[in-house]
């Protein structure tokens, strides 16, 4: 799992601002939905291939890693539409999404995760009117995208502990030491989060009987 | 030897505010449960180590330190302030560091966690790159600057964890178990860094060698102080009721 996949590498694709990626991301999504040409797409997929390989110097390893786990659900999709409706169809679905998802990977791969918060609490900005705060926004994501191959990890040494001991497919079985384990960990990044000066005004009423024990 | 580095390092970079924390009469529960029963001590020292069996009150003690827990009566003053109401001016002084660093590493990659702290401090971004960067150097970290974290060794979280503290340059720092999680070449690269630190340290540790040079160490037992002294006896005393 690489969620964090920032490849530093000195390119004007690197250097571009972060919105801007986002926005022409946003745009080419729209575009290739609202152009149903195959010749179209093909070329948005060699355009997106030549920015990230060419422009950008992107390892191959790189945009292949972000493409394998959508593999199954793309050859799944051009089976579908060859069933149901012909091959020009399903081409053309599945290009779209691959053009999608590489170009995806191609503005991950050249903007800090700090960038892209900060170009989400822009667009939230107009949200704090309403109580939003915007920095909380940008903390979530960087966050989520810190713990999301965490948890993963954790997911798999349960696996790995339960298998040892003879259980095998228990997916169920993995979910309560999970939770258990996330919510230890949960509460541990509460205070870490405090101790590193990110905590809300201080209520020491929560804490003198709100606090776990450690 | 050891205080001889750090002593160096202190003189190098221009001597770091001594800080001192007062426990007055402190007792902490959680819910039912007691897990510390008038504490009265002061500490002023620069190293001092902390040790007790498992849920013998030694990590709410660290936890006391910084106001990452409110005593339930009693109060924590740090140079002072009182930790239930001056937190933040607390926090500012006392850093802390957590048994597993990957509950403490709060962003997908090195350098922008280590940033996380300063951004919290309203630091500029000019000083805020300055102070990334050396301290990533310091700490053997700089090659890894825009690595995801997760992918880090278990040492190597550690270091980022300490950096991701000390970038924020506290008066203290406080280790919960810092070593507990790693191999042996890594507890004592980790004893190394906190050995060379210009700050005041408390280190809660099962790891009794990593407490070589200090000036002090704490007995805790069943949430009180039984033991308080200098460390070749204090030590000596609790490992004699251990067998």
């Amino acid at each position: 799992m690489t969620l964090a996949l920032y490849v530093p590498v000195a390119s004007p694709v690197h250097r571009a601002p972060a919105g801007l990626k986002l926005a022409l991301l946003a745009g080419l999504g729209a575009g290739l939905f609202l152009v149903p040409d195959l010749a179209v797409v093909l070329g948005a997929l060699a355009a997106v291939l030549g920015i990230g390989l060419g422009v950008a110097r992107l390892p191959v390893r790189a945009l292949v890693a972000q493409v394998r786990p959508v593999w199954p659900w793309l050859a799944v999709l051009l089976a579908f539409h060859l069933v149901v409706t012909d091959w020009h169809t399903g081409t053309l679905a599945v290009a779209r999404l691959l053009t999608l998802v590489l170009a995806a990977a191609v503005v991950t791969a050249t903007t800090r995760v700090t960038a892209l918060v900060a170009v989400v609490e822009w667009l939230v900005r107009p949200l704090a009117v309403v109580g939003v705060r915007p920095a909380r926004v940008g903390l979530v994501i960087a966050m989520t995208l810190r713990f999301v191959p965490l948890i993963a990890e954790r997911a798999q040494r349960i696996r790995e502990a339960q298998a040892a001991r003879g259980a095998t497919g228990m997916r169920l079985g993995m979910l309560v030491p999970l939770l258990v384990q996330v919510l230890r960990l949960a509460a541990t990044l509460g205070e870490a989060l405090d101790a590193r000066g990110a905590d809300a005004p201080a209520s020491p009423a929560r804490r003198r009987t709100g606090a776990a024990a450690p | 030897m050891r205080w001889g580095r750090r002593a160096a390092a202190v003189a190098e970079a221009g001597a770091l505010p001594r800080t001192s924390i007062e426990l007055r009469d402190v007792s902490h529960s959680y819910g039912d449960r007691a897990v510390l029963h008038d504490v009265t001590l002061r500490l002023g020292e620069a190293r001092v180590g902390v040790v007790g069996a498992n849920g013998s009150g030694k990590s709410t003690f660290a936890r006391l330190l910084n106001g990452l827990v409110i005593p339930s009566a009693g109060s924590v003053l740090v140079d002072g302030l009182d930790t239930r109401t001056r937190l933040r001016e607390v926090r500012r002084r006392v850093g802390f560091v957590f048994q597993d660093p990957d509950a403490q590493i709060v962003h997908p990659t090195v350098a922008e966690d280590v940033e996380f702290g300063l951004t919290n401090l309203g630091v500029d971004a000019d000083e805020r790159a300055r102070r990334v960067d050396d301290v990533l150097t310091r700490y053997g970290l700089a090659g890894h600057r825009d690595h995801p974290a997760h992918l880090l060794s278990g040492g190597q979280k550690q270091l980022l964890a300490i950096a991701g503290v000390l970038v924020m340059r506290p008066q203290r720092v406080v280790f919960d178990e810092p070593t507990t999680l790693l191999d042996l070449a890594n507890t004592r690269r980790i004893a190394r860094v906190i050995d060379e630190l210009e700050q005041d340290v408390v280190v809660v540790t099962h790891h009794l060698d990593l407490l070589t040079g200090f000036d002090r160490v704490l007995v805790f037992e069943d949430g009180r102080v039984a033991a308080d002294g200098a460390p070749a006896e204090t030590l000596r005393w609790y490992v004699d009721r251990l067998s």
